[in-house]
């Protein structure tokens, strides 16, 4: 779908972002910049307990409070929401049961945000308390009271499982069988932007909301179901958001508060939540338990991988169904692996929700997968690079799980951090206490299929031309940080051969822009991109056709660069942007052209295969470096290497930003990046509450932490990607969790099999290996879930059509034809 | 509560206002002046993103009682560039070389690398690092603002 002559103007090209002068003066309009006249401010009341049924709400003195102008519960909101059609599972304020400690159950809109504070002090809520579950473990093993009253039973949320060829045959006829258990805690994406909404009326009568969403045609959607209103009457105005990385990809509590608060009191309601809420938010990466059981020939060749994933879903399904699916779906597309069977189980807990963080659902298999190789390689003599150049996919496969590789880079990819890093004459060689690791990943450019069930457009780009020259681009898009403003502009700049700078462009805002499904599954330069290749194509056609008449020069002759439409044969025979538009828009009329994108078809056609498909993946490989001092057990990084297969770089500089930002979040959830919780001693309290909710005890990385980063970017364009790009923004992360596990294997010696890997986990690990024990640190063992008999779905290699022979569903409706 | 009678110097200006006594700078900045271009991430000091100049110094803005700041200088995001609309170029580099992602921690990272230049005008990769350490990045992964800063420092210096 790209200009088979190729970029010849802006794509490609190491530029300022469209955006980047409003970045560094401030004058990017947050969601909490924006300021309305006769705002009024809402602050909600969180529950104080971790499960509970409310007995009764009394609001009367919050109400008689001066300056308080509204006092909203749970009995003004009928309606639950959700993300996910499946699980629409959350109310805007809680009803009659809270799941967690920060659950909100009432809010207070009042003059100032100082009076609504105030005031939510006055409401007395009487809460019945229920037995709470902080883990999922003890959540599997009392089933009651449940959490929700859906699901599939007890707490579980939702159980998988699948069989892509016999893999019990494959294990017996190994030469080796490898089995390990690992565990990746939770962690959140801790944007400094604070999530904030600003809801008014308009003078018509409908409603607008600015909000730092990520998605906000999801939201559009939520909030016409939960106000009960068309959505037509709602317009979603996605602010530039002060970073996302998946946190802001759900519709929130706050957002439909807000909603309603402003159409009852006829007047902007904003709310702004303080740090402590944006970790009650969460939506962050699930803590999962996983077993990898992998069958391997004597020269490494993979026969069969079986995993099992736990998950712990926190208390509401958000994304879960999909991040249940996603422990699973993408181990194949790095490797071949012929036959892959994949069980999993999300656990319902009184815990804020988890959700797509930064790789979503994928990160944490892939720790595992890659620190497995790693054993592997150890125990078969292999160097675990050329292990993996042994075995990397090929192009253009349908994997196991019917998974369409299209182009691959991997190896170029593993080539170039094994040269750049000396890997050959440094790795087992180094001094005891200094070590090398080396893992790769994959990551969807953009999921195959959206959130709901439709066969709509996943992104729709227009572009109006008028006889001023200017072009304006408008889409539905969200900028969260990763440059999607730019991506629009430069691409459309780029065919119409004018600067990017001389386009305007509106992006998420749901009155004046065309779909597009948001900022998540790292499909927006893809999906976005092809839509505007599609509009801007259609623009210079028409444009071509005026200036072939008036220049007497066949159309497909006419050159579009420098703002100026020429002839290639006899470049000073032309006219200049303007000029064309106004003689296309003399002929034609008003000028506007559409563009859309909607993914190919995947060749997964079982229940449970819409997760995992994508148009095209992208590759990464990572070498990381570390020092670790065996005495503390202190582990410091100087430098990581990555190389990544990214298509084509339509912007080299926002590219190398994606990829050293992921390396830099992959580094803190390796090294100390955890959302955990404690029980409150019971005489005083039952609750279970977040160790830290602050930014100074939840510990990220901060500029003395951050190493070096060497990145290459492989571009051997996609044919599916806009000028062949696939994504860049989350696949960067992936490798760096294992990477930095297998190096602390190479330095002294211990294997940590579960993130974040901490000083005192390598001590204790250190201490086992003095003692002539095995030296390692995680989880001892998997327990026993029962998990629904697998889905038999035959191999694209034993005769398989991507179906599923013994789905019950089709089986029935097999018997009615 | 009987509003304070406030006089400072924002970006060169003068300003007289009366605000509550219990607003922090931050708040009086974004809230009372509209100068939104100063962010917050945490109220408690620990993000870094509220940083402003007052006296030449970063500051929090998010700890300090803007009753403090009476006659004091005070400067933001919006006083960096020129008249003309000339970028400093601090925000130039920012701007060319991927410094600024997202943009919610940079008017902070801007007017704190501004201090470290105006006393540091060549300043190594670690005393970049060290100077920067407070302010909390969750987009670049850093190495783009060190590089911008440096940019930044080799045009002041030829500039000089």
């Amino acid at each position: 779908m790209s200009d088979p002559a190729g970029p010849r103007n802006t794509v490609g090209r190491a530029r300022r972002r469209v955006d980047g002068r409003a970045k560094v003066t401030g004058a990017t309009r947050f969601a909490d910049d924006v300021v309305l006249p006769r705002t009024v401010h809402c602050k909600l009341l969180r529950s104080s307990v971790p499960h509970g049924t409310i007995r009764s709400i009394d609001v009367s003195k919050a109400e008689a409070h001066p300056g308080v102008l509204l006092v909203l519960t749970g009995k003004d909101f009928p309606i639950p929401f959700g993300i996910l059609p499946v699980s629409q599972d959350e109310d805007p304020l809680c009803r009659d049961r809270v799941r967690f400690v920060g659950d909100p159950v009432a809010a207070i809109v009042a003059r100032d945000e100082a009076t609504a504070f105030d005031a939510l002090d006055l409401i007395d809520v009487d809460y019945e308390i229920l037995p709470t579950r902080a883990t999922p473990l003890e959540a599997y093993e009392n089933p009651s009271p449940r959490i929700h009253e859906y699901g599939e039973e007890g707490n579980v949320h939702k159980r998988v499982s699948f069989r892509f060829g016999d893999t019990d045959e494959a294990f017996a006829a190994s030469d080796h069988v490898f089995e390990d258990v690992f565990f990746f805690q939770g962690n959140t994406h801790l944007p400094i932007e604070q999530h904030a909404s600003i809801a008014a009326p308009d003078p018509d009568g409908k409603l607008t909301i600015w909000s730092s969403t990520q998605v906000p045609h999801y939201l559009h959607r939520a909030l016409a179901r939960a106000l009960d209103m068309p959505a037509a009457h709602i317009r979603v105005v996605a602010c530039p958001n002060g970073g996302g990385f998946g946190g802001k990809t759900d519709p929130f509590n706050h957002e439909i508060v807000v909603a309603k608060a402003a159409m009852i009191l006829g007047r902007p309601v904003k709310i702004a939540l303080n740090r402590e809420e944006v970790f009650y938010c969460h939506r962050g990466r699930h803590p999962v338990l996983m077993k990898f059981k992998t069958g391997v020939r004597s020269d490494g060749t993979i026969t069969a991988m079986h995993l099992k994933t736990f998950i712990d879903g926190g208390a509401y399904g958000s994304y879960g169904v999909a991040s249940t699916f996603y422990t699973g779906a993408l181990q194949t597309v790095t490797y071949r692996i012929p036959r892959y069977r994949f069980e999993a189980c999300r656990m319902f807990t009184n815990k804020p929700p988890c959700g797509p963080k930064r790789g979503h659902g994928t990160p944490q298999p892939r720790f595992g997968q890659e620190v497995q190789l790693d054993k592997i390689a150890e125990a078969l003599s292999l160097d675990p690079a050329d292990l993996r150049l042994s075995i990397v996919e090929r192009p253009g496969t349908v994997t196991a799980n019917y998974m369409h590789v299209q182009t691959i880079g991997l190896a170029d990819c593993i080539a170039s951090v094994v040269r750049r890093s000396d890997w050959k004459t440094r790795f087992r060689k180094l001094p005891h206490g200094r070590g090398l690791g080396l893992a790769c990943s994959s990551y969807l450019s953009g999921a195959g299929l959206p959130i709901y069930w439709n066969k709509l457009p996943h992104s729709g780009v227009q572009l109006k031309l008028d006889r001023s020259g200017g072009v304006t681009a408008f889409c539905g898009a969200t900028e969260v940080g990763q440059g999607s403003d730019d991506v629009l502009v430069n691409i459309v700049a780029e065919i119409l051969g004018i600067d990017p700078l001389d386009v305007r462009y509106v992006t998420g805002d749901t009155d004046l822009t065309p779909v597009d499904l948001g900022s998540y599954s790292s499909r927006v330069t893809l999906m976005m991109g092809n839509a505007a290749i599609q509009a801007a194509e259609r623009a210079r056609d028409l444009l071509a056709g005026a200036v072939s008449k008036k220049l007497e020069v066949p159309a497909s002759r006419l050159v579009f660069s420098e703002r100026r439409v020429f002839d290639a044969e006899d470049p000073g025979r032309g006219v200049t942007f303007q000029e064309a538009v106004v003689l296309a828009e003399t002929e034609l009329g008003t000028l506007g052209t559409t563009g859309s994108y909607t993914p190919p078809r995947s060749p997964a056609r079982y229940k449970g295969g819409g997760v995992g498909p994508s148009p095209t993946y992208s590759y990464t490989a990572c070498v990381v470096e570390v020092d670790v001092d065996p005495v503390t057990g202190w582990i410091r990084v100087p430098k990581v290497w990555i190389a990544h297969d990214i298509g084509r770089a339509l912007n080299p500089v926002l590219a190398r930003g994606q990829v050293e930002g992921s390396v830099y979040m992959g580094l803190g959830e390796a090294l100390m990046e955890e959302q955990t919780f404690r029980r409150l001693p019971p005489r005083l309290s039952p609750a279970l509450v977040h160790k830290f909710p602050s930014m100074l005890e939840y510990k990220s990385p901060t500029s003395l932490d951050m190493p070096e980063v060497d990145t290459e970017l492989i571009e051997h364009p996609d044919p599916r990607g806009p000028f062949g790009a696939k994504e860049v923004g989350q696949g960067p992360l992936l490798p760096v969790m294992p990477a930095v596990a297998n190096a602390v294997y190479d330095a002294v010696g211990v294997r940590i099999d579960e993130v974040p890997i901490t000083p005192e986990k390598i001590l204790r690990a250190l201490d086992d290996l003095a003692k002539g024990k095995p030296g390692r640190y995680g989880p001892e063992s998997f327990p026993e879930i029962r998990y629904p008999e697998p889905m038999l779905v035959p191999t694209p290699w034993e005769g398989g059509d991507g179906n599923a022979v013994n789905d019950p569903e089709r089986q029935r409706a097999a018997k009615m034809e | 509560m009987p509003l304070l009678q406030l006089s400072l110097e924002i970006n060169g200006e003068p300003v007289e206002t009366a605000v509550a006594p219990y607003k922090t700078l931050l708040e009086v900045l974004r809230e009372d002046l509209g100068l939104t271009g100063t962010k917050h991430g945490c109220e408690l000091g620990e993000c870094g993103a509220c940083a402003v100049l007052v006296d030449g110094q970063p500051v929090l803005s998010c700890l300090v009682v803007a009753a403090a700041c009476e006659g004091r200088r005070v400067e933001t995001v919006e006083g960096m560039a020129g008249r003309d609309g000339a970028l400093h170029p601090l925000q130039a580099a920012f701007a060319d070389l991927g410094g600024a992602q997202c943009g919610y921690c940079t008017p902070a990272i801007l007017l704190t690398a501004r201090k470290l230049l105006e006393t540091n005008p060549e300043p190594t990769r670690d005393e970049i690092a060290d100077a920067l350490s407070g302010n909390l990045c969750r987009c670049t992964g850093y190495n783009q603002i060190f590089e911008a800063v440096e940019e930044a420092a080799a045009r002041l210096r030829a500039s000089r």
